[in-house]
């Protein structure tokens, strides 16, 4: 078999593309309307770099400043501190771990009361609801800083402040887990003669536990990097080393924490990532 | 054949084997789960020895929390409640312009970052780039810059660039890239491949597969999720102040520190409000991308 190959020359080119011109060019309406989409975009953007001052010739001597610094990190090295940064691992996962373990039991009620399913009643769960969004709408290191002034510096509000931001998302989604579930469990429940409380237990919690257990692990990894960072306003853990020995220009303790950190990150998504599939697995089979 | 509504019953012998093997299996759940909360409690108890949890301080001073939300909500007296709301935001104008620039800040992140991702995604597709170096290296540059965090490359950036929102721009732009590039690659390589074996066909270039056959596929999902980050983006440029990178996390840190009560309540409020409002309008916008990119 022979392959048939099309030369087009030129002009056979351009009597196809006059014959058939919506397929070699776009129409002129779309043309304007991603033309427009563009300029509003690089509008906003001009008027970004003119609102926020930006200075290009600070840009450049940064670049240099920063490649500067890249070279003095290296090699990653803790000097003799390292016994305080490995307690100050232990720090970040306690308050990792307690945070999500915190938000979670708190959440977990919520969880049910935001559900549509569970609460008929519109006004109740949409309170929860906004009180949920309220409490999300303010980031975790604001958290951390009202916590700090309220129980005093340390690993402590750094819990708290994980706590509470984990209970505001984890408490939505829940709900949303809780919303998704299949009914029939729980009008079998009902029909033998359950009360609502055994509806839940019965009905609702062996499937959503699943579920909420690996949303669960999730938020553990994505607390995990969050609760680097709380040690920057002074709520404990590696955070607080890292800001401190940035301020002092230490680079080669710097690029050591921030080794750990990374390290840190990547075990626990590892080790996290096999036991959610181990959860999701397990509930598949039995 | 006699009808008869009665449940049919095994002899006793032959259901015996079978409860004993029920609670056998209710047996072995039950120790699992006990084994769980073991493992949990142990774990707990570790990390409240590391983290320095002190429950009979914490009780003893319980009080202090409510005692703070009580003292950072304004007072507001129904007769004179203009005068009243005017001096809870006695500094509205700063304020807002602040909050401009925490919008602009996000919004440029989230810009510089997406164009950066957008370029890096297609190098890291298994399903475009065939050389696997070309294609790890892409994924391990956009893993370290999602995982280490904003506000560590802000630091960083304060130190090379100076205070100001510069930093601010670029480390939120660094962790955008990181994590709307993975995004963007894996819808990249979930595409319809079709238009690319046509595109490759008919003699087109890497750079001319990619624009005509991947690009029309793939837009509307990368500008929702662009969205998304614009969303979360905003939350994070209101803490960049924090580190001194910009916006109006410096007025909210300077507040907290110095007890300027109501100041507190006032910039949470405006914070809250701007990131509700943006959530609900992206939210909108999204549905209708998505709409719109299914119509086609």
């Amino acid at each position: 078999m022979s392959r048939a190959r099309i030369h087009l020359s030129g002009d056979e080119r351009a009597r196809l593309a006059a014959a058939h011109p919506h397929l070699v060019a776009p129409p002129i309406n779309t043309r304007v309307r991603v033309g427009m989409i563009i300029a509003v975009f690089a509008g906003i953007a001009a008027f970004g770099f003119w609102q926020l001052g930006f200075n290009f010739d600070r840009l450049g001597s940064g670049i240099a400043q920063l490649a500067h610094f890249v070279t003095l990190m290296m090699p990653p090295d803790p000097g003799t501190q390292l016994p305080l940064y490995m307690h100050a691992l232990g720090e970040t996962l306690a308050i990792a771990f307690l945070g999500t373990l915190g938000g979670a039991i708190v959440a977990f009620p919520f969880g049910f009361l935001a559900a549509k399913n569970v609460i008929p009643n519109i006004f109740a769960h949409f309170a929860v609801r906004r009180v949920l969004d309220t409490v999300r709408g303010v980031d975790r290191l604001i958290w951390a800083l009202i916590y700090v002034t309220v129980v005093g510096l340390g690993p402590f509000a750094g819990i708290l402040a994980i706590a509470t931001a984990s209970f505001a998302e984890l408490g939505k989604l829940f709900s949303e887990a809780v919303e998704a579930l299949d009914r029939k469990p729980v009008e079998g429940v009902v029909s033998t003669g359950g009360s609502p409380v055994e509806a839940v237990r019965f009905g609702m919690l062996p499937q959503v536990l699943p579920v909420l257990a690996s949303q669960l692990l999730y938020y553990f990894e994505s607390n995990a990097r969050q609760s680097t960072i709380v040690g920057i306003v002074g709520a404990g853990g590696l955070g607080l080393h890292l800001a401190e020995q940035i301020r002092v220009l230490e680079w080669q303790k710097v690029s050591f924490l921030v080794l750990m950190m990374l390290i840190m990150v990547a075990v626990i998504d590892f080790i996290s990532s096999r036991l959610r599939f181990a959860i999701i697995g397990k509930s598949r089979i039995g | 054949m006699v009808l008869s509504h009665a449940i049919t019953r095994l002899p006793d012998e032959q259901i015996a084997p079978l409860i004993a093997h029920y609670d056998a299996a209710v047996r072995a759940r039950r120790r699992h789960t006990l084994i769980m909360f073991g493992v949990i409690a142990v774990c707990t108890v570790l990390a409240a020895w590391m983290g320095e949890v002190k429950p009979d301080v914490f009780f003893a001073h319980a009080d202090r929390l409510p005692n703070y939300f009580w003292s950072i909500t304004p007072v507001l007296h129904w007769n004179t409640l203009g005068a009243d709301l005017s001096e809870w935001y006695w500094n509205l104008d700063h304020w807002l312009k602040l909050l401009l620039d925490t919008i602009l800040i996000a919004y440029l992140g989230t810009l510089i970052g997406a164009i950066g991702g957008f370029c890096l995604c297609f190098l890291a597709s298994a399903n475009l780039v065939k050389s696997p170096w070309i294609r790890l290296g892409a994924r391990r540059f956009l893993e370290f810059c999602r995982t280490v965090p904003e506000l560590v490359f802000a630091l960083l950036f304060v130190v090379a660039f100076g205070l100001g929102p510069l930093p601010g721009v670029l480390a939120l732009a660094i962790h955008t890239m990181g994590a709307l590039g993975k995004l963007f690659a894996e819808v990249v390589e979930n595409i319809d491949m079709k238009p690319v074996e046509g595109a490759t066909a008919s003699g087109a270039s890497w750079l001319t597969t990619v624009r005509f056959a991947v690009v029309p596929q793939v837009l509307s999902n990368f500008a929702s999720y662009g969205l998304l980050r614009f969303e979360i983006n905003v939350r994070e440029a209101s803490i960049m102040g924090f580190v001194g990178a910009g916006g109006i996390g410096q007025d909210l840190v300077e507040a907290i520190r110095k007890f300027y009560y109501s100041d507190v309540s006032a910039i949470l409020l405006l914070i809250i409000a701007a990131v509700m409002i943006i959530d609900l309008v992206t939210e909108q916008v999204r549905h209708r991308l998505l709409g719109f990119g299914a119509q086609r």
